[in-house]
Parts: structure tokens; sequence; C-alpha cells
């Protein structure tokens, strides 16, 4: 009973798709800023979600109807997931299991799935490009953002667990504070832009080219689901990378304002690399993630055994 | 009314549907995204696909070849779903009226909701003709 009420409300579904929603209007608002626009209101985001909810749902004659269905509801499922997880951690160190951090290494990579399930399901020809990218993206980026992840946990002498991460860092200060620890921070950067496919890895949905790639049949609920996905990425993401690099957030007084300032500092840094970048290739991508960024990774995870 | 539509009304994603146009009208509705302009104020964004779409915004005279088109674009689209005719081809035929290359108008291929008269209008009655959509939707 304890766990569905966290699962579906707080820290779960609920919270994480409202700050999520927020989250987006905050990126929509910047871009617009940047751009020299007024930008939306506020509850833009809600009230596109609403309206997407309350539209026809279409089923291409060519999709596989359950593959088609079930995929945004997987990515959207998983993402909540992990975001409990985070949460309760943060909320109580002590509760978890040695390995947590492999689980949530896994769960980050769902939502990418269901993107590519749901775009080879549609059996649109366009959406399948965009799956196909979705898929190379995902294999170009997961290795450096692993090889990333390793750094914390040498640096915690090799225990695999978020709750162990976190106290000690609450002792001896944040791993970005060292320099392999910092150097993993903007390994995990970069790959956290490709993990919310957003500029300059948005090949998958490239709006230009592809419009909208994998998510292009979708209409309706199944879209409304997408775009929660989406908005909850935004919030989470960042969020994992606060708690295994950064420190997480002390749950007090000004404990949280810190931990909000670390979320708000992330968010701000994808919005800058989002508005100042071209699309990029997607070959140009898996040679950038596998040339440069691997090997900074490499570099983050030698350092770390050195003890530097 | 209900709440769907009170939705609907805050943020229609708008399908460029063109056929047949001499893209002067698509250069002026993609105006109305420039800084000057800015409709995400009202929540309307351009989306790419017809699944996304809440309004069509339909340009240029139906010609022959393009009525099935433009039929099937429309059916392919979610309901509720609105369509704007920009442009006095798209409203009247304008001079292409009697042409060998152009069948009906296409307000007989596909229900129209609002006219936005002008060769090509200008991004101010573009947004004048939507917020008049919005504002007859709202009665009803």
């Amino acid at each position: 009973m304890k766990i569905l009420f966290w699962f579906l409300i707080i820290p779960g579904f609920l919270f994480t798709s409202t700050v999520g929603l927020l989250a987006s209007w905050i990126d929509r608002k910047v871009t617009a800023r940047v751009q020299w626009r007024v930008g939306p209101p506020v509850l833009q985001p809600f009230i596109d979600v609403v309206k997407l909810l309350g539209k026809e749902t279409i089923l291409p004659r060519t999709a596989d109807k359950i593959t088609f269905l079930t995929a945004p509801v997987l990515g959207l499922v998983s993402i909540t997931l992990i975001s409990t997880i985070l949460w309760v951690m943060i909320a109580d160190p002590k509760v978890g299991f040695l390995g947590d951090l492999i689980v949530l290494v896994y769960l980050l990579a769902i939502p990418s799935i269901s993107v590519i399930m749901g775009g080879f399901a549609s059996g649109n020809p366009i959406a399948s490009i965009g799956a196909s990218r979705e898929m190379k993206l995902l294999l170009s980026y997961e290795l450096p953002f692993v090889l990333a992840v390793f750094v914390p946990v040498i640096k915690a002498g090799g225990i695999i667990r978020i709750g162990e991460l976190l106290s000690i860092q609450a002792q001896s200060g944040a791993f970005a504070t060292n320099i392999s620890g910092f150097i993993a921070l903007v390994v995990a950067i970069i790959c956290m832009q490709a993990k919310l496919a957003l500029v300059p890895f948005d090949m998958a949905e490239a709006e230009t080219e592809l419009i909208g790639g994998p998510i292009i049949e979708y209409s309706g609920t199944p879209l409304a689901i997408f775009k929660l996905t989406r908005a909850s990425m935004l919030f989470t993401v960042p969020m994992f990378l606060v708690v295994i690099f950064m420190g997480g957030i002390v749950l007090s007084f000004p404990g949280i304002i810190w931990g909000i300032l670390k979320y708000v500092l992330l968010l701000v840094i994808i919005v800058l690399i989002r508005n100042t970048n071209p699309r990029i290739r997607i070959d140009q991508a898996v040679k950038f993630f596998w040339g440069p960024v691997t090997v900074l990774a490499i570099l983050a995870v030698v350092l770390a055994f050195i003890g530097v | 009314m209900s709440i769907k539509m009170k939705a609907l009304l805050k943020s229609p994603w708008v399908f460029h549907l063109c056929s047949g146009s001499c893209n002067n009208c698509d250069i002026e509705i993609l105006d109305c995204l420039t800084p000057r302009y800015d409709i995400e104020r009202f929540g309307m964004l351009l989306v790419g696909s017809v699944r996304h779409a809440d309004v069509l915004l339909c340009t240029g005279v139906v010609n022959k070849l393009g009525e099935s088109r433009v039929k099937r674009v429309y059916q392919q689209a979610p309901k509720p779903c609105v369509v704007v005719a920009v442009g006095n081809c798209a409203a009247s035929q304008h001079i292409y009226r009697g042409s060998y290359a152009v069948g009906k108008p296409l307000d007989e291929v596909i229900p129209v909701d609002v006219y936005i008269p002008g060769c090509p209008p200008k991004p101010e009655a573009i947004i004048l003709g939507v917020v008049k959509l919005l504002e007859k939707l709202k009665k009803g």
C-alpha cells in the first residue's frame, strides 16, 4: 500500500510528471526568450497534455496494435519507477539493496527502447528511420554513460548502492569536486542531452526531416503519454546526476534549496546546449560518442582508480 | 463547455496542408512563428505530422490531383479537428477558377470552418482568423 502510494503520488507519477511538465515549461520559455519571443504561459504543457487526452486515438492499419499501444506506457512506467527509487533513496539512504544503481542504469534505457518499439510498431517508414536512428544513438551513448557512472562507484570503494554513494558524499563532499568526478560529470551531461533526445542529438525525431520520427503515427492518449514521459525525463535524468555526482538533496531547510539549485543548474546547461547548437548527423553522433567522449570517460575512470 | 474543448482552445496545434499553392501563403504562415508575432504565446505550435494536429491550415487552390490527397489528409487527422482556408486560392480559387487543372473548391472537398482572404493574407490577418475561429468554437 505504501509502495503504491509512493509510486502513484509522491514521489512517483503525480509529483514527477507535475515537476517535469513545469521543467518543460521552463525549457520552452527560455528557448522563446533566447529567440527574442514571449513564449507560452506557465500552464501550457499541462493544457497540451489534457488536450491530447481528449483527442481521438487513431490506430494505423499497418501497425502492430498491442506493441503500438503498450510502448508509451512502458516508457512512462519505467521513468516513474526511476524517480520513485531516487526520491525514496534521497529521503532515507538506508533503504535500497546491493546493485540498485545497476537497476537504475538499466531502467534509464527503457524510455528510449519504448520509443524504438513504438516507432517500429507503427508501420510507418519515416517512423522506422527515426527508430533506427534512436537505436544507434542508444548504442553510442550507453558506453560513455556507463563508464561515467563507474566513477562514483570506484570513489565509493566499489559499493554499488545509491544510499552508500549519498552517505559518502554527505561526509566527504560531492564527487564532482574531484578532477575525475568532474570529468565524469561532463561526460554524463553530454550523454544526458542524448538521452533526453534534445538538440544537438535529436536526430531521431528531427522535426524538419523526419517530422516527429518514431512518434509520427501517435495521436491522442498515447501521444500524451509520450509527452509526459519526455517531461518526466527532463526532471528525472538530471536528478539522477545530482544524486550520483553532486551529493544529492538534503531534505532539510537550507539543504533543499541547495538541492533545487543543483537541479536548476543542470537544467540551465541542458537548455543552453539545446539553444546554441545545430542538429548533427547520426554518423557524427556515433563518432562523437565512441571517440572523444569515450576517451574522456576512460580518462575519468583511470583518474578515479589512481585516486585523483 | 467541456474541459476537453477548453484545453483544445488553449493549445491548438497547427498542421500546414499545402496543396497547389504558390508558396506565398506558406511563407506568411511561417511568419506567424517569428518573434514579431510569436503565436506560441497562445499555445499554438506548428507540428509536422497530421496525427498531432488540431487545426489544418489549407493553402492553395486544390487541383485535380491534389483533391483525393487533401481528403485523405483530413481523414487522417484525429477529431476534433478544424479547417482554416488561408488565402484567396483556398477560399475561392481566385485567378485559377475555370482552369483545366482545377477541380472542386476546397470547401466542397472537406468542411471548412474559417476563410482568411488575401493574396497572401498578412500574418495579422491569419492570427485574426484563428482568433475568430476560436471565438466561434467557444460559442459552440
